[in-house]
């Protein structure tokens, strides 16, 4: 999968997301990704550098990793 | 059904709680107070004679005709301007009327030719039988006086004939153009005798004049003067079978009315409860493309898509595509294959795509072209009511006090709905229009929008904040409702939010756009001037805070108490006939039927054991994802039905990369579309003309699709599919398309009480239709939404990545208008191409005078994506800065130069904002150059017979 583009989807969700407040922006973010993504966007994300992605939606994949 | 005529009453039908019983030729009837005497009449069982009335408009009382007696009155009344009044004694018929009556007739019938023998509505022309009906038999005036026995005939219009000569100056049509369609076309010129119908002004013919082509006073005309062509050239229709229209969301229902296996017009259905009697010129007349040329019947297939392709039979076609899927599943997994339903499509038959994908291929990639019109519209009013649907019926908009549209162009889009707008606005309802562009429906005869908020496009969730705000901190908000039915600490939370100063309107004024004022005004009139209805379209969606936009329009309606009943709510314009249904029928990639997430095993359960499979409990991929998949070689199969992918998604030649990187493309459609230049397998398709189903309009409204003649390629689609599941050794075993509903019902709890047989006896049901609702749901969230609280959603403008700059100094927007339909596959093979011939760009005077262009230049669109070439009409509809265009062509190819910019929750494209350049240029594009030549190539057929 176009890791750029995976990347810039789930910073997207964050940025929507970040008016609702840091920790449920993150949930959500997490959440998103987790109902909406197909395995392959999901592992492709996971296996990228998390560094590269916005506060939100690191820590959002992050706890994504933690399943 | 036999052909016989629908009922006309006369005059239309008056909603009153009181009851008035009078007396009628002896017999007592109660109808309506505000009834005419003529309906009441037609109710029980009697019938006046008349001409100038028919019950799709007011009644004009010219014609003289219904003239009846009533007691202890004077004289002879028109029945159908006189009122129903208790106790009436009614005589209809009399020797004194009778003679009355003939005279009149006698009249009429000196000013007309005589030619009923020859004359194609004869048997079907109300003069003739009302003619009859009086008993004339001879015209003592002679017929060699003044008359306009030989005034030519207006054969403009491509579908129907305006012949003067046989005109009784009855002005139905007049009243039908104005009343039912509300374009006011038409003009009765001069008084009396010299009276003559006339299109527009005086040069006018019907094609340069106003006329949008509806048919509405071609079916209110009582004699051959305006008449379907199709009647003249094929004759009288012999029976009737009533359907639903395939083209719009509005979902009119029509009788086709057939002579042996051909069909000689559609007349819509004046029980049908979505249209109500009225239709636009797509379903009413352009159904032509059914039969056209380029209609392929037999199925196709080829190795790689630089060879022609090879006609082979079903069987060859079915097995060699099953083995093939069977093969790359072996080898791939089953997350490699995937499929896309069709909003064109029966209920029945998206839900067979849907379930071969899942139960069949075993993945859950399955997505549909909602994906680029309203998925914003599923995801947003899902987390804020608990329902991806419209919350209304179409009835409602007559309730409405103040109508707020929004991204949509009713008249264009949903012009059978847009009629019914208009009626209410002339009525007095309000009108707010937020658009870019000064839509039609901003000022039209007898209709002026209160406000039109021009807004910059991209900044919709900026206005609807600014809206909020203003609601919110001025005190306008429905403190009452919102305690009873939201939660209200996510309501204090989201109404903090609002209020922030950052979102006032004057805040905001340089992002949006919109005068601060104005926005003011609007959002204290949408808050304070009663019912409040939003209807919004894909100006909403198509962006890439679609689903933000969504969930502030539902906020909007939640703190206005806008929700609940008649008049009110919000209401997604749905775009193609079926995208309602095909989102209901489990059409996305992470929800089984009936909006349920795939991972819920009890839901998943409840499938499993009904289809004996288990199912991938991951969500799939959807179409942009699919395409990127493709590109790494992880996803290689893909059946496509009744879509064009290629046409209609964003960035062309990223659709164009994926799709060759595919090893097989399925793709079943009636015709050779664009998608099919890189298919190895093609399908036949069937026309909505050759199947039986169920569609679902954009108001929740399931209707039958009847079948009215065979197949040209041999089978429905649904039959398509199962014989495919069939070929990859599914054992699937349906008989008929009620099989598939009765399956759908057992496993989707909104469609519980759905089945054909019911649908057939009660014309049309709204779901939910369960046990709590069984009778179905005009108005939804009644007494509580159906997720318990409503839900306020907090939502923050974000800007999107796609910004103007000096290489791309223009914003692009896209839409469609009323003749044409979307990627136009039917529409371009139908005479509707006299209107719209081409795609235009839309630019305002400052822009291409900048530019040096001029109305009808050819002009080179470019964006970071790509470029094509198209001509320029110049018009202050668009602001400065901003360009428009449709996407109804494939030569334009207007998705060249879209982005993959798209919304965050659901990857709907944002097709409505695109920065751009355009410069004169002097002929078409390289890519359009190539493209057309590849086209062409990889549309060869090599006709080798197949049984
Ligand atoms: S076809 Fe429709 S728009 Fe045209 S004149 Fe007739 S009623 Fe009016
Ligand atoms: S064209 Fe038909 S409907 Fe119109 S005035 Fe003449 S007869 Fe009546
Ligand atoms: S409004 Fe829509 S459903 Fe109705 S006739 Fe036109 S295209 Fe068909
Ligand atoms: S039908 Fe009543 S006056 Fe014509």
């Amino acid at each position: 999968m176009d890791v750029t583009r995976l990347r810039y989807m789930a910073d997207q969700i964050a940025r929507n997301l970040a008016p609702q407040g840091e920790a449920q922006a993150i949930e959500g973010t997490f959440q998103h990704i987790r109902d909406y993504w197909d395995p392959r966007m999901k592992a492709a994300i996971l296996a990228d550098d998390h560094a590269a992605l916005s506060p939100i939606a690191r820590a959002a994949v992050e706890r994504l990793s933690r399943g | 059904m036999g052909y016989e005529r629908q009922a006309d009453f006369g005059t239309p039908e008056v909603c009153s709680d009181t009851p008035v019983t009078l007396t009628i030729d002896g017999r007592a009837v109660t109808v309506p107070a505000g009834t005419s005497v003529m309906r009441a009449a037609g109710q029980c069982g009697g019938s006046i004679p008349s001409l100038c009335a028919t019950d799709s408009v007011a009644a004009f009382g010219s014609c003289r005709m219904c003239l009846v007696e009533i007691e202890g009155r004077r004289g002879t009344p028109a029945s159908c301007t006189t009122p129903v009044e208790p106790g009436m004694v009614v005589h209809t018929q009399t020797p004194k009327l009778a003679k009355l009556r003939r005279s009149v007739m006698e009249l009429y019938i000196s000013d007309h030719p005589l030619d009923c023998l020859t004359c194609s509505a004869s048997g079907d022309c109300e003069l003739q039988d009302t003619a009859a009906e009086v008993g004339l038999r001879d015209v003592r005036y002679g017929f060699d006086g003044a008359n306009h026995l030989g005034l030519p005939v207006d054969t403009s219009n491509p579908y129907f004939d305006f012949d003067p000569s046989k005109c009784i100056a009855c002005s139905r049509c007049v009243r039908a153009c104005d009343e039912v369609q509300g374009t006011l076309a038409l003009t009765i010129d001069g008084r009396g005798f010299v009276s003559k119908v006339s299109a527009g002004q005086a040069a006018d013919d019907f094609l340069s004049s106003e006329c949008v082509s509806c048919g509405a006073c071609v079916a209110a005309c009582p004699t051959a003067t305006l008449q379907e062509k199709a009647v003249k050239e094929i004759g009288k229709p012999e029976r009737a079978v009533v359907t639903t229209c395939a083209y719009c969301g509005v979902g009119c229902t029509f009788r086709a009315e057939m002579k042996g296996e051909q069909l000689v017009r559609m007349v819509p259905w004046k029980d049908g409860k979505a249209n109500r009697g009225h239709s636009c010129v797509k379903g009413r007349f352009a159904w032509g493309y059914a039969n056209h040329q380029d209609r392929i019947t037999k199925p196709m297939i080829r190795e790689s898509v630089d060879q022609p392709w090879r006609e082979v039979s079903w069987e060859e076609a079915l097995s060699y595509t099953a083995g093939k899927l069977n093969s790359i599943k072996a080898q791939y997994g089953a997350r490699a294959l995937g499929g896309i339903t069709s909003s064109r499509c029966t209920n029945e038959e998206v839900w067979l795509v849907q379930k071969l994908v899942r139960a069949g291929f075993g993945s859950n990639n399955v997505d549909t072209c909602a994906r680029v019109c309203h998925s914003p519209t599923g995801y947003g009013l899902s987390k804020t009511f608990g329902t991806s649907a419209g919350t209304q019926d179409f009835d409602s908009v007559m309730h409405a006090d103040v109508v707020m549209v929004i991204g949509a162009n009713p008249t264009d889009g949903h012009p059978v709905f847009a009629s019914r707008l208009k009626r209410r606005l002339r009525q007095g309802a309000k009108l707010i229009v937020i658009d870019p562009r000064r839509i039609d429906l901003v000022k039209s005869p007898h209709i002026e929008a209160a406000h039109h908020l021009a807004l910059q496009p991209g900044t919709n969730v900026a206005v609807l904040t600014a809206m909020a705000h203003v609601i919110v901190t001025e005190g306008l908000a429905d403190e009452a409702f919102i305690r009873e039915r939201c939660d209200w600490d996510e309501y204090q939370d989201w109404s903090a939010f609002v209020a922030q100063e950052r979102h006032s309107p004057e805040v905001l004024e340089p992002v949006t756009r919109v005068p601060a004022s104005e926005l003011r005004a609007a959002a204290r009139l949408y808050a304070t001037g009663g019912n409040g209805a939003i209807y919004y379209g894909l100006g909403v969606t198509e962006h890439s805070q679609g689903s933000s936009t969504v969930m502030s329009i539902a906020n909007l309606a939640m703190v206005t108490g806008n929700i609940g009943r008649s008049g009110v709510g919000v209401n997604p314009l749905r775009g193609q006939n079926n995208v309602q249904g095909s989102c209901d029928m489990g059409s996305f990639p992470h929800e089984l039927p009936g909006y349920r997430h795939i991972a819920g095993p009890e839901v998943r359960g409840s499938f499993e054991a009904d289809w004996q499979v288990s199912l991938d409990p991951e969500p799939g991929l959807r179409i942009p994802n699919m395409l990127d998949a493709a590109l790494d070689g992880s996803f290689r199969a893909l059946y496509v039905q009744g879509e064009d992918i290629l046409q209609s998604d964003p960035n062309t030649h990223h659709v164009a990369a994926g799709l060759k990187a595919m090893d097989l493309v399925i793709v079943h459609d009636l015709f050779l579309n664009e998608t099919a230049n890189y298919a190895h397998v093609f399908l036949p398709g069937s026309t909505f003309l050759e199947k039986t189903g169920t569609f679902t309009n954009a108001e929740r409204r399931i209707q039958m699709v009847r079948k009215v003649m065979e197949p040209a390629n041999g089978l429905e689609d649904w039959e398509v599919t199962q014989a495919l599941a069939r070929a990859m050794g599914l054992d699937w075993n349906y008989a008929d398309s009620a099989q598939i509903m009765d399956e759908v019902a057992r496993l989707t709890p909104t469609f519980a009480g759905v089945s054909h047989a019911r649908l057939d006896a009660e014309g049309s049901l709204q779901w939910p239709v369960n046990a709590a609702h069984p009778d179905g749901s005009p108005i939804m969230h009644v007494d509580g939404f159906v997720r318990g609280k409503g839900k306020f959603m907090v939502t923050d403008y974000v800007p999107t990545d796609e910004r103007t700059g000096p290489r791309y100094p223009l914003l692009l927007t896209t839409g469609r208008i009323l003749s044409q339909y979307n990627v136009g596959a039917q529409t371009r093979r139908t005479a509707n191409t006299v209107w719209h011939p081409e795609d235009l760009l839309e630019m305002h005077p400052s822009d291409a005078e900048n530019r040096g262009l001029k109305d009808g230049d050819w002009a080179r669109l470019a964006s970071r994506t790509g470029e094509t070439t198209l001509r320029v009409t110049v018009t202050d509809r668009v602001a400065p800065g901003v360009v428009y265009t449709t996407f109804h062509h494939p030569a334009t190819q207007a998705n060249v130069v879209t982005t993959e910019y798209s919304d965050w929750a659901t990857n709907c494209p944002e097709y409505k904002v695109t920065a751009v350049q355009v410069l004169p240029s002097n002929g078409p594009s390289e890519w359009q150059e190539s493209y057309a030549s590849w086209s062409e190539k990889s549309r060869r057929i090599s006709r080798v017979a197949a049984e």
